[in-house]
């Protein structure tokens, strides 16, 4: 018997248990509708846990670092520049590239929700979706960044981009020092997930 | 909307805590909960933005310490009940107990690639002339609102400057209540951080936000 039968259109947070069990009871109820087809959630788990992820945008960055034409090519249009490396689609379709160096570090969060990059970073971290960052990524960023170890010089302007709309940031990272001999698969090796949000930066031999 | 999720410049949530070596999935509902929030959106009840809407709308005290995935799942079911396509009932029962709406809609596997390569871009074709350019000060809205909207609490009523030109978008707090996309031009809006957090701010930090023109009037 139902204890009340108003709308459930907004769950009472005691109904909102197990998501396990209520991940497969909806996945059984839409397959036997007809609604979903079961291989295509396998797919879709295939291509964040296997083809999508940092290691996509780690190739942007050593490009960027090492062809002067494809980091104009960045700045001018950086959807269609990330595209031309067959890096598109869900949570890219308009893309920014944030520069650091020059005395700048940025860094990205979604106060609002987990917007990310998708096609460049794969799914977000959970630290990333999560209130601590979301809180005081935009209030205090240099504590923040104290946090994952990354202590910036006093006249080091700090910018902070709240991904607000459907705008989706990738930072590109200062490339360290003494890594000129490297070609970019070398290079891309060394660029890590964090220093593509901002909240790393890339070292050799760390 | 004033809800759970408009976390910028909150206190009390501790110190961010990365984990090393992360997994992408930490359990094998959470792919399952992503690739059906995916499927099922593909079956076109519902816009990116009211989806968004339906997580905003969860209870706060769920929001503010769930998984996200379950914030997603959770969103999710809200959203197939509304649109008629899977009630509480059959959720109890764990079974279907009426047929499926729109099955003609159904993403297939070998189409899954092709969908995630394409995305949704939300750029349109412009109406009517941006109404700001770089450089021009402007102070966005204060009012707090129920519905859906994109504009962050911790910047209302605050002084700012364009700094970037996004083009025409649709329109997330109209696309949310269902009243159609009316594309609107989106800015790069800057604030210096003493304009957002007064004495409190740390020294020279600027937030940029990416604000539609309804948010923002010239100051």
């Amino acid at each position: 018997m139902r204890m009340h039968d108003h709308s459930h259109d907004h769950p009472h947070a005691n109904e909102l248990s197990d998501p396990e069990a209520r991940t497969r009871a909806l996945e059984t109820i839409l397959v036997q509708k007809g609604l979903v087809d079961p291989e295509a959630i396998d797919e879709i788990i295939e291509t964040y846990a296997k083809r999508v992820g940092p290691q996509n945008g780690a190739q942007v960055v050593a490009r960027a670092w090492c062809d002067p034409q494809f980091a104009d090519a960045l700045r001018q249009d950086a959807t269609s520049a990330i595209a031309s490396m067959g890096f598109q689609g869900r949570q890219a379709e308009h893309m920014e590239v944030l520069w650091n160096g020059d005395g700048v570090h940025n860094m990205v969060v979604c106060t609002l929700c987990s917007c990310y990059p998708w096609a460049v970073l794969g799914l977000p971290p959970v630290w990333y979706k999560s209130p601590p960052y979301r809180a005081r990524a935009v209030a205090e960023p240099r504590k923040v960044l104290a946090e994952f170890g990354v202590t910036l010089p006093k006249k080091t302007k700090v910018r902070v981009w709240d991904s607000t709309a459907e705008v989706r940031y990738l930072v590109i990272p200062e490339r360290p020092p003494g890594t000129e001999g490297l070609d970019e698969a070398a290079l891309a090796a060394l660029v890590t997930r964090d220093s593509m949000i901002g909240t790393g930066i890339v070292e050799v031999g760390s | 909307m004033n809800g759970p999720q408009d976390l910028g410049g909150r206190g009390g949530f501790g110190p961010v805590r990365p984990e090393i070596d992360e997994p992408v999935f930490h359990a094998d509902w959470e792919g399952r909960a992503l690739g059906l929030t995916l499927c099922a959106g593909a079956l076109g009840h519902w816009n990116l933005d009211e989806s968004r809407h339906a997580r905003e709308c969860l209870p706060p005290a769920f929001y503010l310490s769930a998984n996200y995935y379950d914030i997603w799942l959770s969103a999710l079911e809200v959203l197939l009940e509304r649109h008629g396509e899977v009630n509480a009932e059959e959720r109890s029962a764990c079974a279907p107990l009426k047929p499926g709406l729109r099955p003609e809609r159904k993403l297939p596997a070998d189409a899954i690639f092709a969908t995630l390569s394409k995305g949704g871009p939300v750029d349109r074709a412009a109406t009517k002339p941006a109404q700001f350019a770089i450089g021009d000060r402007v102070r966005t809205f204060d009012a707090r609102m129920n519905d859906h909207t994109r504009m962050p609490e911790y910047a209302m009523g605050r002084l700012g400057t364009i700094t970037g030109l996004r083009g025409c978008h649709v329109f997330p707090d109209t696309n949310a209540r269902g009243e159609g996309e009316q594309p609107t031009w989106l800015y790069a809006v800057t604030f210096d951080g003493t304009e957002l957090w007064g004495a409190g701010a740390e020294p020279d930090t600027q937030i940029t936000i990416d604000a539609f023109e309804p948010y923002l009037t010239h100051a």
